[in-house]
């Protein structure tokens, strides 16, 4: 079967290749037949590739170990559920995952846009299909995901044990749905370039998949801190690791670029802007991409060093000198259409908004680069941590939730003072009543910009809730309608403008979860023995006694033994119990011996939170099994050839052993405030996102009604 | 593996290669056209509710309501005078 999917991308490569060429030779030539045809040849790639990735996913699910990434990334005792997510959890899966999403998303805009743009489309084709080939490429030539084995292995590897999270299954999917997405709205930016339509064209047509491109984006960055703080057992949910980083880049400017839009859709302004941040975002995609293949950055994430690093910048070399020579030469044709009328309007804080959003990404990029940087300067490779890139963004991230709650009041052109003054009343009070309660009542004073960060989040929230209610009101005075049949009507009729309010309430809620659980977090690490009492953020928690659970799994991940222990808290009358535990993988090493390698292999912190609106109590067990070592070495020696039935025996009897009398244990216990708010305001942020995106059901009636009018026009005219 | 790419091969050629057999099909210019006159129509239309509801909530003041509400519909009424010429249609007298 792996046949069938090598034949599969490298028909796709020809396709891809035919798919560029046709459009760029139906482009020049004016001849519409070989710009269809180039539009099919991406339907049918996407076909290929969905193909392609069904062989795989079967070759995975019924464990078929000729396949080297079945055999490397699987095994018979992985559940199900995370046989599936294998795919993309190694480089030549995760590239394969890459070339569908990009055909799928390119197919879908082509058919939409099949009756419109037809200077800019088919130049967005070839851009595509240039681009699919050189995932194609890279897949043939060097990390085949159909590569076979000479031998097939009776059993697989296993999946990485790190990875077997429910959020991993759709980090990957999401984050590179979010990657792929933006190549969409690029594509037809090179198009308007080219055939210097720079007008709104190409943004109307391609907004909406910048929006689900930040959309997934934005959600694969908070499953990757969810992930990070449920499972990698320090207690976090961000590092400014490089490729948490990578992830973040294109996301600040991906927002910076679908607020400017709007600019250019009303004001035929920021053109430049438009297209320098839609190229920028899609090389800062293509540079995430690369820096988890190239392993030139030291990531938790990193496949280590890899065989496409070379192609992957020699790729994002020329899109940077292709599209900035392209710009450059185009600019007579990005004048602005209109002047600034006002400072104090919405157009002049979206262009204050991309500056903020631009500096913090050139801050992370900064950081992020800074070993390589230093080393190619200095010859000595240094890099900077979670103090500096704290330091230098946490000003900005001030700036920036000021600026979501200022934007929304503001007026296209300008705003008068009086309806200034109206509009800031109410959110300025509540913001004072906010500081002062913040300070008489809690402890909030103790970080500064914590609680300047809480300020503005009421700020925000009153700014958004202000303009839901006046908008009602005034929608009321036109309709008549009672309150609620208002605000829904509002809210559907405007879904856009309210969308995108509820994603900055979003943002400022996610915030204050970010700001609560960094300034105020208490943690403890310490060495417990069973009895032993000790107090974190206002608990006593008492370490009740040791586990070992063999099988049955609960989270499953399929491991076969874990050690962990029993908590119990208090906090006044409330009271609850806390199971932390560590998993252990076996592993394929024979010289560890039949029955070590159940417990030398790779361990995972299996963490258990105590999950609250007012905070979180968060616990990690560390179980200190180096006292079995003597009895794991004679269970090897007495049991090496024995059943595995009696090595079971075996392997329960030295767990036991651990549970019965344990030696102290390392606990960390951490108690991080507000935490929740940070998945609260990203599901905020997610559905204002939706209702943003969501057509209008007027407008698809409208246009589906005027097709049909033309379709008659023509047909009695030819009668 | 090298049949498989042929047999694939042939099945893209048979959908792909046939536009340049039959044409392009029904694309017509002026439904491309109308499709981008339709989407700018709409964004018109939105813009135009945009500032009467920021002139309901007292953002905008009245003069600068006119001045823009004014602009708007005169950019949407080109909109639609190119989209009746399309369809062969002309304004009553």
């Amino acid at each position: 079967m792996a046949f069938a999917g090598t034949a599969c991308l490298l028909v796709g490569l020809i396709t891809a290749l035919y798919a560029a060429v046709a459009s760029i030779a139906g482009a020049r030539t004016g001849r519409r037949e070989l710009v269809v045809s180039g539009r099919r040849a991406m339907y049918c790639l996407a076909a290929l590739l969905i193909a392609a990735t069904a062989v795989l996913q079967s070759a995975f699910l019924r464990s078929d170990f000729s396949f080297k990434l079945v055999a490397e990334g699987s095994s018979t005792d992985t559940p199900t559920f995370y046989k599936v997510t294998a795919m993309w959890a190694t480089q030549d899966g995760s590239l394969l995952l890459w070339a569908l999403l990009l055909a799928v998303f390119s197919s879908a805009v082509l058919f939409l846009t099949r009756r419109s743009l037809r200077d800019i489309a088919p130049w967005a084709t070839a851009v595509l299909g240039t681009l699919a080939a050189f995932f194609l490429m890279l897949m043939l030539g060097w990390e085949n995901p159909f590569t076979t084995l000479a031998v097939a292995p009776q059993e697989g590897a296993g999946l990485n044990p790190l990875l077997r999270h429910p959020a991993m299954m759709i980090h990957p999917p999401m984050l590179y749905t979010g990657y792929v997405g933006f190549s969409i709205p690029f594509a037809f930016a090179i198009g308007a370039l080219i055939t210097r339509h720079t007008g709104a064209d190409w943004i109307r047509a391609t907004r909406r998949f910048a929006l689900i491109a930040w959309t997934f984006l934005g959600a694969g960055i908070m499953l990757g801190a969810l992930w990070s703080y449920t499972e990698l057992g320090w207690g976090g949910y961000w590092a400014w690791d490089p490729v948490e980083n990578a992830s973040l880049m294109p996301w600040l400017t991906g927002t910076a670029f679908l607020h400017s839009i709007m600019v250019q859709e009303k004001r035929g302004m920021l053109k430049v802007w438009n297209v320098s941040l839609i190229i920028a975002t899609f090389v800062l995609a293509l540079l995430g991409t690369f820096l988890v293949r190239s392993g030139i950055l030291e990531s938790i994430h990193a496949f280590g060093a890899s065989t496409i690093g070379v192609q992957f910048l020699t790729c994002i070399i020329v899109v940077i000198v292709g599209s900035t020579a392209l710009v450059i030469s185009r600019l007579p044709h990005l004048r602005s259409e209109s002047r600034l009328d006002s400072l104090l309007s919405r157009e002049a804080f979206f262009l204050l908004n991309n500056l903020v959003l631009v500096l913090l990404c050139v801050f992370v990029f900064w950081g992020t680069f800074f070993p390589l940087i230093s080393e190619a300067l200095t010859g000595t490779e240094a890099s900077v941590g979670p103090p500096w890139f704290n330091a230098v963004t946490t000003p900005l991230a001030l700036v920036l939730v000021l600026l979501t709650g200022i934007g929304p009041v503001l007026a296209w052109r300008r705003i008068t003072p009086s309806g200034l003054r109206r509009v800031f009343v109410a959110p300025a009070g509540v913001t004072i009543v906010a500081l002062v309660v913040l300070v008489a009542l809690t402890n909030a004073e103790d970080s500064v910009l914590a609680l300047a960060m809480f300020c503005l989040t009421a700020f925000v929230l009153t700014v958004v809730g202000q303009e839901m209610l006046r908008g009602t009101a005034a929608r009321r005075v036109i309709t008549g309608d009672s309150w609620p049949k208002a605000a829904a009507g509002l809210l559907a009729r405007n879904r856009r403008r309210y969308g995108g309010f509820i994603a900055h309430a979003g943002i400022a809620v996610l915030f204050l979860g970010v700001a609560g659980s960094s300034a105020f977090l208490q943690q403890r690490d310490l060495r417990l023995s069973p009895g032993d009492t000790f107090r974190a953020g206002g608990y006593e928690l008492t370490y009740e006694r040791a586990t070992a659970r063999l099988g049955g799994d609960g989270a499953g991940t399929g491991a076969p033994i874990a050690f962990g222990a029993v908590l119990t808290a208090r906090k006044g009358s409330e009271s609850f119990t806390l199971h932390p535990s560590r998993n252990f993988y076996p592993t394929r090493d024979p010289s560890k011996g039949s029955i070590g390698r159940y417990f030398e292999g790779e361990a995972t912190s299996e963490v258990d939170v105590r999950w609250g609106l007012h905070r979180d109590l968060w616990t990690a067990v560390r179980p200190d099994i180096s006292q079995l070592e003597g009895p794991i070495q004679e269970a090897n020696r007495k049991f090496a050839d024995s059943s595995g039935d009696v090595q079971a025996v075996v392997i329960a009897a030295i767990a036991e052993r651990y549970r019965t009398n344990p030696p102290p244990a390392a606990f960390r216990s951490i108690v991080s405030p507000l935490v929740a708010w940070i998945w609260i305001g990203g599901g905020i942020i997610l559905l204002g996102a939706l209702i943003a995106a969501w057509p209008t059901p007027e407008a698809r009636v409208r246009r589906v009604r005027s097709l049909y009018r033309a379709r008659v026009g023509r047909e009695l005219s030819g009668a | 593996m090298v049949l498989a790419a042929v047999v694939l091969a042939c099945l893209v050629a048979l959908v792909v290669l046939r536009p340049l057999v039959e044409g392009p099909g029904r694309e017509v210019e002026e439904d491309a056209r109308r499709a981008e006159l339709e989407a700018a129509k709409e964004a018109k239309y939105r813009e135009i509710r945009d500032a009467e509801l920021d002139r309901g909530m007292g953002k905008l003041s009245a003069e600068d309501h006119r001045t823009t509400d004014r602009e708007l519909r005169e950019e949407a009424i080109e909109i639609l005078r190119e989209l009746d010429a399309l369809e062969g249609r002309s304004p009553r007298a």
